[in-house]
């Protein structure tokens, strides 16, 4: 066991690579507590920018400005009671949660939080992504139909229909991004999410730069296409609470219903995972080639710590702009104290930064541990401005109509697509 | 659970290594370097829920139920593509009949009504038919196998797992400037893919 733990440090690849089963549990653990964290985060902070959109200020009542929000819901969730319809199919009504929670976390195998920052490193990478991840689609439409009802029933038509027709214009935008892998000196392009991450650095360019503007509309069009694959507004049809009251879900409560909210958000964090891996260059922070020098690496390597450093600023604002009430007494403490422990971690990050600060061949733990934390925290920071992009979008545009949905689908992201496929190939063969 | 399995799976694909007992390769290592590692445990426990899945297919009332485990048999088939060095064929399966079809399939039976095909006999009078039907298609499965021995490998075929997408693509397309030894039966298949679509939107509507 120890020497299973011992012989992975300091490896180059990933845990299913080094065919190393402790390591990959440990990912595994790793990945599922960091997403679940991730998610309860999104949950407030969307509840909170969503509520600033509009000019009201969110949950303010739970903890300082409302962060122990999450946890009060996830609490009350569970303490609530299930409810299963008595005519409702009982066996599929268990188990469609289950089915779409499945699908949404076995995909984060083989996101690549780094060249060896993953669980395994598949050759068909993108491929099982897609397929696990249109998998999710079932529990919807099994449990739309579990329901026995007639609005779970119409939102979960409504989904499977928009589902699949925007995986095709997803598909043919993913497509186009692969073939870009294949523009080198070998001429072969590779499935694997680590493998398309390496080639955009050894093409020394991202590619939602390459060959401008197709990679950008390809890019596009895939953000659409996820959107709509993910059931989030503006196409959030499936749960269109003013037609359908709750859609899919609408007959369930606690804890079941809790892990629909669970899967879909975690499958927002996967398809964001796909497009930043896809065309925004993954792991790999801005100009990586072009400013390659030690000096470069150390100051990119400040980044995550001053990151840190700044959320800690904010908080401390925070406690600062508190009003001076004595009934406010707990509440700045505990803000105080989140401040504090930002800092902390901001400290720790900054410290880290400057003990690996040696060149990029230096082996040492405190390098790679910099290497490490580096690779995780640009990949990490481009999934959340998407996650941001989502609540953005949220608050911005109104819901379309199906039949607007369907056309955008059909008539117009399908075909822009298969041409930006068409041109990919005839510009690559010219240019190469 | 699901992803510990696959990362299993996957890393049991590359090397033998002695994981744990039930791990073991089945094939003995040949020449010392890399052994086919189709693990007795994996292949046992997909080949058993590939059959209990299509056993209750067959067996369930109500469609729905049919339809979810087809896709527990469907899921099931994949993982064993993946034990036979067969990564690409794998994803498709799963994104093509389990994500795909499937999905259409139950948007069909969905609409359809439940309660009256529910209510009807399963196993009618042309069970023997059906019987001898597969009896008949396992012996021509059998037979193909045992008369054209020289056809199949008595062990498994080494591909490199990491260029499998490749070698398809190779086989598919073939190496640059020259075509590939199926690329004229891949072209076909595509066309007739393409009439069928036609020919079925054609048929459902009235006024194009």
């Amino acid at each position: 066991m120890l020497n299973e733990f011992m012989s992975y440090l300091g490896s180059n690849v990933t845990p299913g690579g080094a065919n190393n089963q402790l390591w990959a549990l440990i990912y595994v653990l790793i990945i599922f507590a960091g997403v679940s964290v991730a998610v309860m985060a999104m949950n407030w902070f969307e509840r909170k920018a969503l509520a600033h959109f509009q000019i009201r200020l969110g949950p303010m009542r739970v903890g300082p400005h409302g962060l122990l929000q999450p946890i009060a819901d996830a609490l009350k969730l569970m303490l609530k009671e299930d409810i299963i319809p008595q005519e409702a199919d009982q066996f599929v009504f268990w188990i469609a949660p289950v089915i779409g929670l499945l699908a949404a976390f076995t995909v984060y195998t083989v996101i690549p939080f780094g060249p060896s920052q993953a669980v395994s490193d598949m050759n068909i990478g993108i491929l099982f992504m897609l397929g696990v991840s249109s998998l999710g689609v079932l529990g919807i439409v099994v449990a739309g139909w579990a329901s026995n009802s007639h609005y779970p029933l119409i939102g979960a038509l409504r989904s499977s229909a928009q589902m699949v027709s925007y995986e095709i214009a997803m598909g043919l935008a993913v497509v186009s991004a692969i073939l870009m892998t294949s523009f080198n000196a070998s001429g072969t392009g590779t499935l694997s999410m680590i493998g398309i991450v390496r080639s955009q650095q050894q093409q020394g360019i991202w590619f939602i730069f390459k060959f401008f503007p197709l990679g950008l509309v390809a890019f596009v069009n895939f953000v659409v296409a996820m959107i709509a694959e993910t059931n989030r507004a503006p196409f959030d049809m499936a749960e269109a609470e003013s037609e359908l009251t709750a859609g899919y879900h609408t007959e369930y409560s606690g804890l079941r219903w809790s892990l629909f909210m669970l899967s879909e958000y975690a499958a927002m964090i996967a398809v964001s995972s796909i497009a930043v891996t896809l065309w925004l260059g993954g792991w790999l922070r801005p100009f990586p080639n072009l400013l390659h020098a030690p000096g470069w690496d150390f100051v990119f390597s400040l980044f995550p710590g001053l990151t840190f450093l700044g959320l800690a600023a904010i908080a401390f604002i925070g406690v600062a702009r508190m009003p001076a009430h004595f009934s406010f007494k707990i509440q700045r403490i505990g803000l105080a104290a989140f401040a504090a422990i930002l800092g902390f971690i901001a400290l720790l990050l900054l410290l880290i930064a400057v003990a690996g600060r040696s060149s990029s061949s230096d082996t040492s733990i405190a390098a790679r541990f910099r290497e490490g934390i580096d690779y995780v925290y640009w990949f990490v920071l481009k999934v959340a401005l998407f996650m941001y992009l989502f609540i953005w979008l949220r608050a911005t545009w109104p819901r379309y109509r199906f039949d607007q949905l369907m056309r955008i689908g059909w008539k117009v992201l399908l075909p822009i697509t298969l041409g930006v496929l068409v041109l990919t190939a005839i510009v690559g063969v010219i240019v190469s | 659970m699901i992803p510990l399995f696959i990362s299993a799976l996957d890393s049991a694909l590359r090397q033998p290594a002695g994981i744990a007992p039930f791990l073991i390769s089945f094939v003995a290592p040949a020449n010392g370097e890399m052994a086919p590692v189709a693990t007795p445990f994996f292949f046992y426990l997909l080949s058993g829920l590939a059959v209990a899945g299509g056993l209750l297919v067959i067996t369930r009332h109500n469609p729905v139920h049919c339809a979810l485990a087809l896709i527990v048999t469907l899921i099931a088939v994949a993982h064993l593509y993946l034990m036979l060095y067969a990564p690409f064929v794998a994803g498709v399966q799963i994104i093509v009949y389990a994500g795909g079809i499937m999905v259409l399939f139950l948007f069909v039976i969905m609409l359809v009504n439940i309660e009256r095909a529910s209510k009807d006999r399963r196993f009618n009078r042309i069970w023997p038919v059906g019987l001898a039907a597969a009896c008949a298609l396992m012996g021509l499965f059998v037979s193909a196998f045992v008369k054209s021995r020289a056809l199949f490998p008595d062990r498994m075929i080494k591909l490199p797992e990491a260029s499998n997408t490749q070698e398809i693509a190779t086989a598919l397309y073939g190496e640059a400037g020259r075509m590939g030894q199926y690329t004229f039966a891949f072209e076909i298949a595509s066309l007739l893919l393409l009439v069928a679509i036609l020919g079925a939107v054609i048929m459902t509507k009235k006024r194009i």
